[in-house]
């Protein structure tokens, strides 16, 4: 009895992304397109910055900053990070090794998991501090509130925030 | 072995070889064998996860000139 609830109900897992950083839209994408491969149910809650993964003029253009940040693969001391231009600088330079190590676009990423039914939530109330309106955001999601994401997420068996 | 169908992932990175072979097995009948080479140095233990979680039988895994290569018949 037990083994058959468990053939028949699919395994769950529900995401909340709040960052609009290139580096930190790829975990919530990528573990969510992966959830779908391996017959899970996922749903993404996009919350504050995190809206802008889903945002239509800036999910490709998602930038990753030096400054303030001690982890870049080349290590920029703050006083340079923060001159005009180095964001655009180590956005171009992370982008270059994510191609060449054959790692997909943060868009193909998105139109994957669109195509594999995982659900996408954008937040309304943090649209609305934000000023964010529904045609800014791509199509393919629903709006709703922290209720929406919880009546999905209360049955999950793995939660993520990112 | 003898595979119905090849899948060539060389070049592509985590998640995408897993992504791929996932739309790929949908495709086939259940019952055959699908074959896929991979270069991402991480399919070597994700594409068995991949079986074992969805039930998919992994028959072979081999590698040769820095490919993987396995060989994944669809259970279901």
């Amino acid at each position: 009895m037990i083994e058959m609830t468990e053939e028949t109900k699919p395994k769950r897992m529900a995401i909340i992304a709040s960052k609009g950083t290139l580096d930190q839209a790829y975990p919530p994408l990528i573990l969510a397109s992966t959830a779908v491969a391996l017959d899970m149910e996922v749903a993404i809650f996009f919350t504050f910055y995190g809206l802008d993964i889903v945002n239509k003029k800036k999910l490709e253009k998602l930038k990753v900053a030096p400054l303030g940040n001690p982890s870049m693969p080349v290590p920029v001391p703050n006083f340079i990070g923060g001159l005009p231009g180095m964001t655009y600088v180590a956005t171009s330079m992370m982008k270059s090794w994510m191609n060449n190590a054959g790692v997909a676009t943060v868009p193909d990423l998105l139109n994957a998991c669109i195509e594999m039914d995982v659900k996408l939530i954008a937040c309304q109330m943090t649209m609305d501090v934000l000023g964010i309106k529904r045609e800014d955001l791509i199509d393919e999601l629903e709006v709703g509130g922290a209720a929406t994401f919880l009546e999905f997420a209360q049955d999950a068996d793995i939660t993520l925030f990112v | 072995m003898e595979a119905n169908e090849t899948l060539d992932t060389s070049g592509l990175s985590c998640p995408l070889p897993v992504l791929k072979s996932k739309k790929k097995i949908k495709s086939m009948e259940v019952g055959s064998i699908l074959k896929i080479i991979a270069t991402d140095p991480g399919s070597g233990k994700d594409i068995p996860s991949w079986c074992r979680v969805t039930g998919q039988e992994l028959l072979e895994t081999a590698e040769e000139d820095g490919k993987f290569i396995f060989y994944v018949k669809r259970n279901k």
